[in-house]
């Protein structure tokens, strides 16, 4: 897991997105190239911002190995307020998860590899106390 | 491009088949599509093999010409290949199979699907393999939980409950207790769904199919050949293979299974015929919402309304679209691999009439067949 989660850091610690300034559509994780125009693509990177809100959840039961001792967690959708869906982890009681919930990035413990590995980090989402 | 008729199928038992080998799956099923066909064996041209993952259930790879060899095809020396696309590789592998029949290239082939999966450890960890490792599973999404997404939308815009969708499991069982090969030949109630452990919430370990071990074979033929074997040819109108993103997170809508809607149209029109035409469905039934949004997204149901097919019964054995008389993914079992080829030898026997206590009256039968949440989808249309 971890070669493949320091090859996107930059990604992952700051919901970086990619624009495609011929068409205006904004994807997550980042492409080099735009699905709609292809060879005619204009890609530059852009920040998706950190508050959005929960499209839709699961409260997951069963895990696999890597993410067992986390058991129940919440993954959920998040639309951004920028307009894109990320996939991520929601950090609160699955009691109070709910759909329309406000929700902000945060900076949180992702897992670590193996007993005596790194811990790394990334982003998951709390909710946003109104 | 030539006309395409199926003139045998078989299958294995599907289910957990500990004291059985990969091998001897293959050949039970082989051995009864050629019976089926009237075959010696000799007169097969080409095989082409639907298996998502030998390589991690099994540690073999290489298995399309492991699969030639124990069907006793090795001796005839034909090319045999592999397709793999999530548990859409039976799919994937009849319409290639069909492909080099109808160009003309071969006049007989086989279609062939298995998979072996309860001989390793964790085989949901292999079926998340299915959905993108770098930003869906690193996230701790589960294929179940994709899922569970969708069904958490659904209920939230258009009035769904977790009961409509045990109702749909509880069909398909109900359809499996006349099916020979399935894997769970008994009956469940609603209130055995509602109360099974949660896997992702809102689904259950009940409105999940299970990770089964089988193999299924179907033998195609051009028209005129299949004539000469069989007096009961099921043509296969139209198979149709449609993608879309591959994340969820990146479709419009998540209720959206666009390569599902775009593969039914194209498959309608090329069957020159219309959906109100089809008079059974074999639909993947992964988890219990997936068959409920293939409702939506083929037509039988309109959007936001799959739920009520169910209420109304319109999908059950006797309603006016009967799903699944197999008894599904859930009931008859998914054999990952083996599934989209299962499907269609449902449909090969409905239409030929021999379906047993299970059979609907129709003229024609449509498979669906889905990889992953709808990266990939099989949509076909036959006739009898
Ligand atoms: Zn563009």
């Amino acid at each position: 897991m971890l070669p493949r989660f320091w090859r996107k850091i930059k990604y992952r610690y700051n919901l970086i997105g990619t624009k495609c300034e011929n068409c205006g559509r904004t994807f997550y994780p980042p492409r080099n190239l735009c699905p709609e125009c292809r060879r005619k693509s204009s890609i530059v990177e852009v920040e998706l911002g950190d508050t959005g809100v929960v499209l839709s959840y699961s409260v997951v039961h069963d895990a696999p190995e890597s993410m067992k001792l986390e058991r129940p967690y919440i993954v959920g959708l998040i639309r951004l307020d920028s307009g894109v869906v990320v996939t991520s982890q929601i950090v609160c009681d699955p009691e109070d998860v709910r759909i329309g919930m406000r929700v902000r990035a945060a900076f949180r413990r992702y897992g670590e590899d193996g007993e005596d590995g790194i811990i790394y980090y990334g982003t998951k989402f709390v909710p946003v106390e109104e | 491009m030539r006309r395409v008729a199926i003139i045998g199928v078989g299958m294995s038992r599907f289910g957990e088949l500990w004291e059985r080998s990969f091998r001897d799956i293959v050949i039970s099923a082989g051995t009864e599509a050629i019976e089926d066909a009237n075959l010696e064996g000799r007169e097969i041209e080409a095989m082409y093999v639907g298996n998502m993952s030998g390589g991690r259930f099994l540690a073999q790879e290489h298995i399309a010409a492991l699969i030639a060899d124990y069907s006793g095809l090795a001796s005839i020396n034909i090319p045999s290949i592999r397709v793999e696309a999530g548990d859409a590789s039976g799919g994937v592998a009849l319409k290639e199979a069909y492909i080099a029949v109808a160009s003309g290239i071969h006049d007989i082939v086989i279609a062939a699907g298995a998979e072996k999966v309860t001989d390793v450890g964790s085989a949901m960890e292999i079926m998340n393999s299915s959905i993108d490792q770098e930003w869906e599973a690193f996230h701790g999404a589960t294929l179940a939980s994709l899922y569970a997404m969708m069904a958490r939308f659904h209920m939230h815009e258009y009035g769904s409950t977790e009961e409509d969708l045990a109702k749909i499991s509880v069909k398909n069982h109900r359809n499996a207790v006349h099916n020979p090969k399935a894997q769970f030949r008994r009956e469940i109630s609603v209130e055995a769904v509602l109360s099974s452990p949660y896997v992702a919430e809102p689904l259950k370990v009940l409105d999940s199919a299970p990770i089964s071990d089988g193999a299924s074979v179907i033998i195609l033929a051009s028209e005129d050949v299949a004539r000469k074997y069989t007096d009961t040819p099921v043509f296969i109108d139209s198979i149709v293979q449609s993608s879309d993103y591959f994340a969820l997170q990146n479709r419009e809508d998540v209720l959206e299974m666009r390569s599902v809607r775009v593969a039914t149209r194209k498959a309608l029109k090329l069957a020159r015929c219309e959906l109100r035409d089809i008079g059974v469905f074999e639909m993947h039934d992964s988890f219990t919402i997936t068959e409920m949004l293939l409702y939506e997204n083929v037509g039988i149901a309109e959007k936001g309304k799959g739920h009520e097919l169910v209420r109304e019964g319109e999908v059950e054995l006797g309603g006016r679209t009967p799903v699944n008389p197999s008894g599904g993914l859930k009931a008859c079992g998914h054999a990952v691999g083996a599934t989209g080829i299962r499907q269609a030898a449902e449909i090969a026997l409905q239409l030929r009439g021999d379906a047993g206590k299970r059979q609907v009256d129709a003229e024609r039968g449509m498979v669906v067949n889905v990889g992953g949440t709808g990266a990939t989808a099989v949509v076909s249309v036959f006739r009898r």
